[in-house]
């Protein structure tokens, strides 16, 4: 399973939840699949979703469902810390680990040679941290949106991407009806 | 020790509604973070670095809240693409109170390379600059405040040595 196979799996999960969504191909096939105004697109900045996500679960008390990548996380590293020192019960941080850069041509990534995300982030404070399949992804998002505690979830799939367009949605408007599923 | 400057500056922060602050430490700021570790009323989550700060920000400001980052000027050097593609593309208020390191009273030779680049920074990324070099210059503090609320934009309140120490 690809990355969009996921995706798909995860769609009844996570449609109705605040999600917050890595940069390049992860958001355009989370548009393509089911574009909700509870998602946050990242349009810019790589390595900051899990940044996003954190901040938006300290605010306020609904799940919040942050996808990210390994390349991503890898790239905003201290976030794993930030993260396990100041743990949100209502924040789950999905790494989608295809051991590649898949919005630039798939180059490898270290996540996909020697370094082990779930063990840093274990490192790094978060207690509740698990390596999955790509098939046992969708119940472990489940599970960790309705337990209490915060959960990272390092789920091991293969690289690939499928062909989507880029989202041309204005910046301000997924913001405003973003924070406006916020407030609900 | 924190000084009464120090005090003045979180006060005035958290009337104007700031309620959520990361940082990133510098010398010149370690008295506004000890006394924001003492202020309830503000949320402190340290960050690592201030690009991830900057996106903690941008999801407590979703999340209701009312960020600010404080934040020394070489680091200027980090953000700036987290500025014009999260914090100015998305339009987040966001004032950023920044140590002015490398200016007159500077110790260190190597910070006066990034303070000749601070303000051509700021500049280049048409954000709205404040310089502080004389305490009777924060009293402006209140109305930078208000104004990025306003404008839905980043603000830099850059705060130089001499400013420090004749606070002090």
């Amino acid at each position: 399973m690809i990355r969009n196979d996921v995706f798909q799996t995860l769609k009844p999960i996570i449609s109705e939840h605040l999600v917050v969504c890595n940069i390049g191909a992860p958001s355009q096939e989370l548009h393509a699949m089911d574009d909700q105004p509870s998602n946050f697109y990242m349009l810019g900045t790589m390595g900051l979703a899990s940044s996003i996500g954190l901040g938006l679960a300290a605010a306020q008390d609904k799940p919040v469902v942050a996808i990210d990548g390994d390349g991503s996380v890898l790239t905003n590293l201290g976030t794993l810390a930030t993260i396990g020192s100041n743990p949100h019960g209502n924040f789950t941080l999905l790494i989608i680990d295809n051991g590649s850069y898949g919005s630039t041509g798939d180059q490898p990534t270290y996540a996909g040679m020697k370094t082990d995300l779930a063990a840093v982030a274990k490192a790094c404070g978060t207690e509740n941290v698990q390596t999955v399949s790509a098939e046992d992804t969708a119940a472990a998002v489940q599970a960790a949106i309705a337990s209490d505690e915060m959960t990272i979830i390092v789920s091991k799939c293969e690289s690939g991407n499928v062909k989507v367009p880029v989202i041309k949605t204005n910046p301000i408007v997924i913001r405003e009806r973003f924070m406006e599923e916020v407030r609900r | 020790m924190a000084t009464e400057m120090d005090h003045q500056i979180v006060k005035d922060l958290k009337a104007a509604g700031i309620d959520y602050i990361t940082s990133v430490p510098c010398k010149q700021l370690a008295g506004v973070i000890e006394v924001l570790d003492e202020t309830p009323e503000i949320m402190h989550m340290p960050s690592n670095k201030e690009d991830e700060g900057m996106g903690l920000c941008a999801g407590a400001f979703m999340g209701g809240m009312k960020p600010a980052i404080v934040m020394q000027n070489t680091a200027l050097g980090v953000v700036v693409n987290t500025l014009a593609t999260l914090i100015q593309f998305y339009q987040i208020p966001l004032p950023m109170l920044i140590s002015y390191r490398g200016e007159v009273g500077e110790p260190v030779a190597c910070q006066v390379e990034m303070a000749l680049h601070t303000k051509a920074i700021l500049n280049q990324l048409h954000i709205p600059t404040y310089h502080f070099h004389k305490p009777e210059d924060a009293a402006e503090l209140p109305g930078i405040l208000e104004y990025a609320q306003m404008a839905s934009k980043p603000v830099a309140i850059l705060c130089d040595a001499s400013f420090w120490r004749a606070s002090a």
